[in-house]
């Protein structure tokens, strides 16, 4: 077996074993010592409550996951373009930058009731609210991007009396793409989690059924087996909303760039 | 009337860094056409400083640069400037050809003229088979040939090199400096190299430059006039080691103090 491959089963295979290990104690433990379910359920009754209701979980799912995809979908077009304004000039991002982190360490739960009170929309409040919890990482590695450029390239274009215009397409744009996409990664987890923080503040009023609203009245009514499922639903939709990232990642910057390149050197 | 003008003339230039460091004292060097100059001398005597200034890259702070009379250069096809530089730079995201294409793309040559030149210019580094490939799939040696090829690409008036095959193991770099030799001689161009090897200067150098450095100057202008086309023969010869010797010890005086 060659070692790329061998890597490759080993990524997948070494995480999966821990799972099963983890959930066979986990599964023995509330047997042995005959944890009520309403405490902690064991796997096999949570994964059966996943299947009892699916109707419920997919709906949920589908309200938070379009919440979360509408967020990061206007942080990465907010984020870049704020990113190519501060490319302009070190000036503009000087005066700019303290305020796109403010925005970072402002807690959502503290500004998420304001966003929500002052648009009318709960929808429309709720993606704001994820999307400024996710476009500080988009701003901040596509502005090092666009800057981090090679110097001799940089000096190759003036040399060959490139335009502004050849410079950012040709030259600042690809260099800023492999630093986009790890922008991007963090992103995607920070949209979902915010698009989650925000409806646990807009609370049982909003109209949305998402997925934060499900474990808010599961915990109300003491389903907590549901509690659980939400929660598996959750972090499964965190997981393959960054593994598409990546895999779109990989699609952009298979052929050239060495985060991306699979064989081991 | 290019012929008789000097490709590239610095009179008087000197550069004085923002921060306040001296690189480069008043230097006057004229390269005519045809010649092979090389700039030689220690590390920091204001080589990089003297060749981008030449690139037209960097404004001396007193003096001028000038090309074929003109206060910059002309941008024409028959005036091209290039430059090589230490490491191969190039675009990793980009196959070889359009890597060697870009300064004809960025100058809107048409399509089909520069992908020929493109391949011609990659046929004369030996890379004919490699235009597919990405920079990352080459060794070190075939990335410094395709930088090379891409400055041969644009046809240059006036080849700018900057130690380009100092990170080379010394077989590579031997073939290298040959085969620049032969493109040197078969295109009739006008370079201008930079390097800290003595020998490799006295190899290549039809007039070799001496720099020193604190602050950077030149020390002495050394015609070498070894025969054309030069074999690696020639390193084994009286001459060439007396040229050696003669440049070493000009090198040697300019360090042992303040001249
Ligand atoms: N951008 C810069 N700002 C300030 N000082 C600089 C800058 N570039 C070079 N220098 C200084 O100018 C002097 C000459 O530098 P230069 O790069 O021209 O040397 P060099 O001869 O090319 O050296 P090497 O052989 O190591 O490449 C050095 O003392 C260096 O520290
Ligand atoms: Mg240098």
């Amino acid at each position: 077996m060659n070692a790329p491959a061998h890597l490759g089963v080993l990524r997948l295979a070494a995480p999966l074993g821990v799972a099963v290990l983890l959930l066979a104690a986990w599964q023995a433990a509330v047997m042995l010592w005959e944890v009520p379910f309403y405490i902690v359920p064991a796997p096999t009754r949570i994964l059966a409550t996943l299947w009892d209701d699916r109707a419920l979980l997919a709906a949920s799912l589908g309200v938070t996951a379009s919440v979360a995809l509408a967020a990061l979908a206007l942080a990465v077009v907010a984020g870049v373009l704020t990113a190519f304004v501060f490319a302009q000039s070190r000036i503009i991002e000087a005066s700019l930058l303290p305020y796109a982190i403010l925005l970072q360490v402002t807690p959502i739960v503290a500004i998420a009731p304001l966003i929500i009170i002052w648009v009318k929309d709960t929808r429309t409040a709720l993606v704001l609210c994820a999307a400024v919890v996710a476009i500080f990482p988009i701003i901040s590695s596509t502005s090092l991007g666009l800057r981090s450029v090679d110097p001799g390239l940089a000096d190759l274009f003036r040399m060959s009396r490139a335009s502004r215009l050849q410079v950012l397409l040709r030259l600042r744009i690809p260099s800023a793409l492999p630093y986009f996409f790890a922008g991007l990664r963090v992103a995607s987890g920070l949209a979902l989690i915010g698009a989650v923080v925000a409806e646990f503040v807009a609370g049982t009023g909003g109209q949305g059924a998402g997925l934060a609203y499900q474990i808010l009245m599961a915990g109300i009514e003491l389903n907590i087996p549901r509690l659980f499922a939400a929660l598996v639903v959750i972090t499964s939709a965190g997981v393959a909303l960054y593994a598409a990232v990546g895999l779109l990642a990989r699609l952009a910057l298979g052929g050239w760039h060495d985060s991306e390149v699979t064989e081991v050197r | 009337m290019d012929a008789a003008r000097p490709v590239v003339a610095v009179s008087g230039a000197g550069k004085t860094y923002d921060n306040g460091t001296r690189a480069l004292a008043a230097v006057t060097l004229d390269v005519a056409r045809g010649e092979f100059v090389v700039l030689l001398g220690p590390s920091g005597c204001g080589k990089t400083t003297l060749l981008r200034m030449t690139a037209g890259l960097l404004p001396p702070t007193d003096g001028a640069v000038r090309w074929w009379g003109a206060p910059a250069p002309p941008d024409d096809d028959d005036h091209r400037l290039a430059m090589v530089f230490q490491s191969p730079t190039l675009m990793p995201w980009a196959r070889v050809q359009a890597n060697v294409r870009l300064p004809l793309d960025l100058a809107r040559v048409e399509r089909r003229t520069a992908d020929a030149r493109a391949a011609e210019a990659l046929a004369g580094v030996g890379l004919a088979q490699d235009q597919e490939r990405y920079p990352r799939e080459l060794s070190g040696g075939m990335q410094m040939r395709v930088s090379i090829a891409r400055a041969l690409a644009v046809r240059p008036a006036l080849l700018l090199m900057d130690e380009p095959f100092a990170a080379l193991d010394e077989f590579t770099r031997h073939r290298l400096d040959d085969d620049l030799l032969a493109l040197w001689q078969r295109q009739a161009l006008t370079v201008l190299f930079v390097t800290h090897g003595i020998q490799e200067a006295v190899y290549l150098a039809t007039r070799v430059i001496v720099m020193a450095a604190q602050p950077g100057r030149v020390i002495a202008d050394v015609p070498i006039d070894l025969p054309h086309p030069r074999a690696p023969a020639v390193r084994g010869t009286p001459a060439f080691a007396a040229h050696c010797a003669h440049l070493s010890s000009l090198v040697a005086a300019a360090s042992a103090g303040p001249a």
